[in-house]
């Protein structure tokens, strides 16, 4: 496809209809997001900024940072790095690098955030902290400008399938505050950004160091930027939910506490389901209805996503901890052949034609792994790999001795994503993401055939905010160039 | 089916509780999850409970986790010989009240070489009668997986943890090489030998733990609520005088005072706030404008700092 592009996206701001704004703490299910850039763009003292303008730092807390540290910054404020980087090897390093999670809340919301490492070799931690977050907030030097290290995170972020991206031009201070910079900064983002297929951006020009824009608005200093604080865009932003596709409980346990008794215990990973409603077992296939939903508190009249729950069936049917009970009417795929994209987290990496035990939900089985491509992460290309190196993101088939229960991971977040782990050492090497079946004549699919389009910019756009382009994105090709020059190419094929 | 749940049942018929707020209802889910998730891949999973609110909340969810069934792993009680008398008596009344399998395990060493936190120092104390004796009753039990009740947010290493935080077979923690761990998705492959300890409420802060107390209407050590008691200060902490064992040294005073606790620990490290909060809602408000951390009250966070990690590289909890 050829999208003949001359503008840039305008910068989505989150928007959230009025009522939820309104909402009081508590009234959502905390957000989780993660913060990532280039090493020194300050992410440890963000994170400290927001834990200490939200009043989640106590004075005990406080005290102990400022003996470890023997230092302060200018403004009197602790050394925020010490506050999230709490081992050791990291203070005598003055690096993170471990994932630290990290707490705090608003009178509108609670959050838990991932402060993940900057620093290249860390990259699988990053993908860690990116697996369960809502959202991700990108910092950036206002002097460096977006770097190889931004545009990493970005796309390993948006793989994990984030959707919600904060550009927080930090340090903004030490460029006077310059608007010019910052546009700058921010159009060069939103270009790299379309590439990912990433259309929801909000910009802020930030001083963590100061305060500005984080919590408190920066006005004083900035008066020409009148969009939210960070923590104002963070209020709004939505929580990622399996509600709304089919009906999914793998099961964890079979619960017999007694001859009259048996339920199937499990979170629901997708939809919803009620009494009456009818089930399939897979892989078995087996059909039944649902007549109860127990929980401690109450037989309950309905469960969602979410949910961890215990399922009573109308009749025996054969069901074990791996198995899936789903909606008849909406079945997720089954199989032996998959097509994955994996994230490889050790040293080893994954190699060619080694069985691997997946796990995915609960379920867990052995495992072909053949690596088909690699992502090279300075150009966004994909090329041919035999073998996947440590962190790197790679395309690849799945080739399983058993059939295989999975959605696409863009459908959903929990049944469409696995670890690998390595049955010689038992480490969890691989984190993946399921992107479609395979034919079980070892997936000949039409490749060779493709479209060329060229089309209006804004037009293009919106075909690839579309969840069906999302979830296929790894497959298109996207140049901008101008109309002129796309009737020529065009031109040029009809020849 | 047991009394309790009997009677569960009949109070739930008498007055529906109002549903949790999504906010808890997620951490509960989690939790859940987790608890069955561990259960079903382990052979021999324990609890560790501690009998303090973080403990009573973590049996709580475990309950409810396993419903109607029994909980199907028994709970270790890791006893000093120093904790506070009200505490044990809870302890006892609860496992027999729930139909629990309870073990307790003390350190021989400390009848044997009379370690006490007087006279050993509050780390030496620690190290053996809470690090050391926890790997003996988990080594004895040959468990393979230990729940334990701590939060990210209690302090900075625990920050770092994993929820299935892995163990060698000496019960080392290597915070440095940690098994990445992504989505909900627990790998819970280990070696002969080899253990995890699996953390249920990781995602829990303690204005949670309190909120959840509260809307689940769970039963907690009355230590907790603030109440005229017996004290003297020590080391700038108020430590509770109602042990005959608790020797005043010079220059102290025994004095009464409205107190409470907002940790619980053994009774001569442990120290009390100045409070007036008898009810949930008083400790949740009192928390909400507290300046300082939870930990603050606990002598044995402060003997160094990363004092922490370097005891859970050793296999404290």
């Amino acid at each position: 496809m050829t999208v003949s592009a001359t503008a840039t996206a305008e910068v989505l701001p989150i928007e959230a209809p009025a009522a939820e704004q309104a909402r009081a703490i508590r009234d959502s299910r905390p957000l989780r997001l993660i913060t990532c850039g280039s090493v020194d763009d300050g992410k440890s003292t963000l994170i400290g900024r927001l834990l200490w303008d939200t009043k989640a730092v106590k004075e005990d807390q406080a005290a102990t940072l400022h003996r470890d540290s023997g230092k302060q910054n200018d403004l009197g404020l602790p050394d925020f790095a010490l506050l999230l980087d709490g081992l050791q090897a990291e203070r005598e390093q003055g690096i993170t690098i471990d994932v630290a999670y990290r707490y705090f809340s608003t009178d509108r919301r609670s959050f838990i955030v991932a402060d993940t490492p900057g620093h290249e070799q860390y990259t699988r931690n990053m993908a860690t902290g990116a697996s369960t977050a809502d959202l991700a907030v990108l910092l950036v030097d206002a002097r460096a400008g977006i770097l190889e290290q931004t545009r990493r995170h970005a796309t390993i972020a948006s793989l994990m399938g984030i959707r919600q991206f904060v550009l927080a031009v930090n340090k903004i201070d030490l460029t006077n505050y310059e608007r010019a910079r910052f546009l700058e900064i921010v159009h060069d983002f939103k270009e790299f950004a379309l590439t990912l297929g990433v259309t929801q951006i909000t910009a802020i020009p930030m001083s963590a160091l100061k305060g500005e824009n984080v919590v408190y608005d920066g006005r004083a200093s900035m008066p020409w930027y009148d969009g939210p604080t960070l923590v104002e865009t963070l209020e709004k932003a939505t929580t990622r939910s399996n509600q709304t596709v089919g009906f999914r409980l793998p099961v964890q346990r079979v619960s017999r506490p007694g001859e009259s008794f048996r339920g199937y215990q499990g979170t629901v990973a997708g939809g919803s389901v009620k009494p009456g409603d009818s089930v399939v077992v897979l892989p078995s296939g087996m059909v039944a209805n649902v007549t109860k939903i127990v929980t401690f508190d109450l037989v309950r009249n309905a469960a969602v996503a979410g949910d961890a729950i215990t399922l009573v069936l109308d009749r025996q049917v054969d069901v074990s901890r791996g198995d899936m009970i789903v909606a008849i009417d909406s079945q997720p795929m089954t199989g032996r052949g998959f097509d994955a994209q994996i994230v490889a987290l050790q040293p080893e990496g994954i190699e060619p034609g080694k069985r691997y035990w997946l796990k995915s939900g609960s379920r867990r089985q052995r495992v072909l792994i053949e690596p088909v491509s690699q992502l090279d992460l300075k150009t966004s290309k994909w090329s041919t790999a035999e073998r996947l190196g440590m962190n790197a993101i790679g395309k690849v088939h799945l080739a399983f001795d058993e059939q295989a229960i999975f959605d696409t991971y863009e459908q959903n977040r929990t049944t469409g994503a696995f670890i690998l782990i390595d049955p010689d050492t038992n480490n969890t090497v691989a984190g993946g993401m399921i992107t479609g079946r395979r034919s079980e004549l070892g997936g000949i699919h039409k490749d060779d055939q493709r479209v060329l389009l060229s089309l209006p910019a804004d037009l293009a756009e919106k075909i690839m905010a579309s969840e069906l382009f999302a979830s296929r994105r790894q497959d298109v090709d996207i140049r901008h160039t101008t109309a002129g020059r796309a009737a020529e190419i065009l031109g040029d094929l009809d020849e | 089916m047991s009394d309790i749940r009997n009677e569960a049942e009949a109070k739930q018929n008498a007055t529906p509780k109002p549903p949790l707020d999504p906010h808890l209802k997620a951490l509960e889910n989690e939790a859940i999850h987790i608890f069955r998730e561990v259960a079903a891949e382990f052979e021999r999973p324990v609890m560790l409970y501690s009998i303090g609110k973080d403990s009573s909340v973590l049996l709580h969810l475990a309950r409810k986790a396993f419903y109607p069934g029994r909980v199907p792993f028994p709970l270790l009680h890791v006893n000093t010989g120093w904790k506070f008398a009200e505490m044990i008596a809870f302890r006892d009344n609860i496992v027999k009240e729930y139909d629990l399998d309870l073990i307790e395990h003390i350190n021989p060493r400390g009848a044997a070489e009379n370690v006490t936190p007087f006279t050993h120092g509050s780390a030496l104390y620690t190290d053996i009668m809470k690090t050391e004796s926890l790997r003996q009753a988990l080594d004895a039990g040959k468990y393979d997986a230990a729940f334990g009740g701590a939060r990210r947010d209690e302090e900075a290493s625990r920050a770092k943890e994993r929820i299935y935080s892995f163990r060698t077979p000496d019960h080392r923690w290597d915070p440095r090489n940690q098994r990445p761990e992504l989505w909900n998705i627990y790998n819970g492959m280990i070696r002969q030998g080899e253990s995890v300890r699996a953390f249920p409420l990781s995602n829990w802060t303690e204005v949670d733990i309190w909120r959840y107390i509260q809307a689940e209407d769970i039963p907690i050590v009355p230590l907790y609520f603030a109440k005229k008691r017996p004290f003297v200060e020590r080391d700038g902490m108020m430590i509770m005088a109602e042990d005959p064992r608790l020797e005043l040294l010079p220059g102290e005073v025994r004095q009464e005072g409205v107190i409470r606790f907002r940790t619980l620990g053994c009774f001569p490290l442990t120290g009390a706030i100045r409070s007036n909060a008898t009810t949930l809602d008083d400790i949740i408000a009192e928390l909400e404008t507290a300046t300082v951390s939870e930990r603050q009250g606990r002598a044995i966070d402060r003997d160094q700092s990363g004092s922490m990690e370097k005891k859970k590289r050793e296999g404290y909890f």
